[in-house]
């Protein structure tokens, strides 16, 4: 399993009632349904990954999440978790407000676009920064909203969020001391866990 | 005619005729003091009985689910795409039942029935039948086939709302619910277009109020006007773009009102062959029963409330181009489902078919079909004594 899905594991509670947006092939929400005996669905739109969730017995609805998630009544899910796909969405910020309202906690992973590989991309080459883990260039890249951790956290004091937990790891999705001692310069991913 | 059988379908099959005299009280307050339901059976009943699976049927189905009847039929059952060996509803796994409803007019009681009172059909005294009224009728069926629990009840349409009845009036007689291209109770739309089909049929001269089978007429000219009504609602506008478009018949405008378009010889053909082929008693219980349909009636309204007994887990499938069942109808299913904390996979499936797309082979489709039956494989009970 992805090491950042490893830490989403540890925040979540046994038996708890749990909405994955962006599922992917389900990997998370298998891997919490079999050891944390967790209930709940995941969001997909993605053809091949909403078979891959069928043939694992993950409960997926094939849902386009910038259309919303307004059929969803407030508060219920214990946990909404996000990973990866924050910087795809049409409107972050109206994304997060709804997974708040639906969700008494929620779990957000992006990546961190102030990370030193990516501000010495654009400073030194004048250009997008494209590498191994974010492949794709500025006209065709699904990733439209991108932000550093900083970027994030002042969203969160705005919109008076709480961030319960913060980790931060690099793309192998391991931690390292350095990358505590500067998180938004070494960090590549990082992990929040926020609520109202 | 088939040149052989092919190996993947159900092969030659024969239907079966099963009585019941239990007395049957109807949601309208009548009573069947006994009826006969027609089956068709693939597959074997494994030994703990735990492998059926229930297909319910739409309005103008029957229990001719697959394979043929003859060598010289022309076509199989009416979803041999999805049943038969290798199949996604694998009848080397699976023992799969077909039946033909109450009312309809295959072989099981209906309006063509002799009606034990007057010893004559019972046309139009024949009592309306509802989702509900079928969903007992097939739990007596399960009860006479020693099926305590269905692996999974699966049904598109009509069929699916039975399906869905099932989950919430017997939730622990199935493991799973298949819901394909249904919707949770009728729209007025297409409560309006089900009543010019009726309109059509009881309209025409030969309908004779129902009692056409005495004078021996039927009333074709109104049940074929109400199938091409029908028809329009189950394709889609960009289907028929693709299947017909403007193609004239004859290459040329006639100024005249005999048909040319392509569509036009298309809807007559298929209202002509329909209403010699399907009884319009029938046709009006059916489209009465889909009226009917509406679980959440009973809970205020509230589908989540009147979904909150099942313990199935669910499939639900709608198709992009279906706009007599929309994918948003669907999605309310879905929804209501969530809210409840059942367990439910929900697809969209891209299809140029309209409602019809259910019937229709389509690769993703198929997919997920296939895909979803194995979870219905694992969940047998001695596949999962296997495994522990």
């Amino acid at each position: 399993m992805r090491a950042d899905l490893d830490i989403i594991e540890e925040w979540i509670t046994p038996n708890s009632k749990v909405l994955d947006l962006g599922c992917g092939d389900g990997e998370l929400l298998a891997g919490l349904k079999q050891k944390k005996n967790v209930s709940g669905y995941g969001l997909e739109i993605n053809h091949d990954n909403i078979t891959a969730c069928i043939e694992k017995g993950v409960n997926v609805i094939e849902k386009d999440i910038d259309n919303g998630l307004a059929s969803i009544k407030d508060d219920s899910f214990d946990s909404v978790i996000m990973t990866q796909a924050l910087q795809v969405m049409h409107r972050p910020d109206q994304i997060i407000d709804e997974m708040l309202r639906i969700g008494k906690e929620c779990i957000v992973t992006f990546p961190n676009f102030g990370h030193w590989r990516a501000r010495g991309y654009l400073a030194f080459r004048g250009k997008m920064p494209v590498s191994k883990f974010l492949p794709y260039t500025w006209y065709n890249t699904p990733n439209i909203h991108f932000c550093t951790f900083k970027d994030f956290e002042n969203l969160c004091v705005e919109r008076n969020i709480y961030i319960l937990e913060r980790t931060v790891v690099d793309n192998e999705h391991k931690h390292h001391w350095s990358i505590r001692l500067w998180p938004n310069m070494l960090g590549a991913i990082a992990i929040y866990r926020i609520t109202k | 005619m088939p040149q052989s059988i092919p190996a993947d379908s159900a092969g030659i099959v024969t239907p079966q005729t099963l009585h019941f005299d239990q007395p049957l009280t109807l949601a309208c307050g009548r009573t069947l003091n006994a009826y006969n339901l027609v089956i068709e059976t693939y597959g074997s009943l494994n030994a703990d009985a735990s492998n059926a699976i229930l297909i319910c049927h739409a309005l103008s189905g029957n229990h001719h689910l697959a394979g043929y009847h003859s060598i010289e039929d022309k076509k199989p059952g009416w979803w041999d795409s999805a049943i038969g060996p290798g199949k996604p509803i694998d009848t080397n796994k699976f023992f799969v039942i077909g039946l033909n409803n109450l009312g309809g007019c295959h072989g099981s009681t209906g309006p063509q029935s002799s009606n034990p009172e007057t010893g004559k059909p019972y046309g139009p005294d024949f009592p309306i039948v509802t989702v509900t009224d079928w969903v007992e009728s097939q739990v007596r069926l399960a009860d006479r086939l020693g099926i305590t629990q269905w692996a999974a009840i699966i049904g598109g349409s009509l069929g699916g709302m039975q399906a869905l009845q099932w989950s919430i009036d017997h939730p622990t007689r199935l493991r799973h619910c298949m819901v394909i291209a249904a919707a949770p109770k009728l729209s007025a739309q297409n409560i309006a277009f089900n009543e010019v089909a009726r309109q059509a049929i009881s309209r025409d001269p030969d309908f004779n109020e129902g009692h056409y089978y005495e004078a021996g007429k039927v009333p074709k000219t109104g049940l074929s006007l109400a199938r091409m009504l029908g028809h329009i609602t189950y394709l889609s506008d960009d289907g028929m773009r693709e299947k017909f478009g403007r193609e004239l018949k004859a290459g040329k405008i006639g100024y005249d009102f005999t048909p040319q378009f392509e569509v036009e010889s298309y809807l007559r053909y298929q209202g002509e062959r329909f209403s010699t082929a399907f009884d319009a008693n029938t046709y009006l219980l059916m489209t009465k029963a889909l009226d009917y349909f509406d679980p959440a009636a009973g809970y205020g309204d509230n589908l989540a409330k009147a979904l909150k007994p099942a313990r199935c887990k669910f499939m639900v499938i709608s198709f992009t181009t279906d706009w007599r069942f929309s994918p948003q109808r669907s999605q309310e299913i879905v929804d209501a489902l969530m809210e409840a904390q059942k367990s439910v996979t929900y697809a969209e499936i891209d299809s140029a078919h309209g409602h019809d797309a259910f019937l229709i082979p389509n690769p993703r489709y198929m997919d997920i079909f296939s895909a979803y039956l194995q979870q219905v494989a694992a969940d047998l009970p001695n596949v999962t004594q296997e495994v522990l």
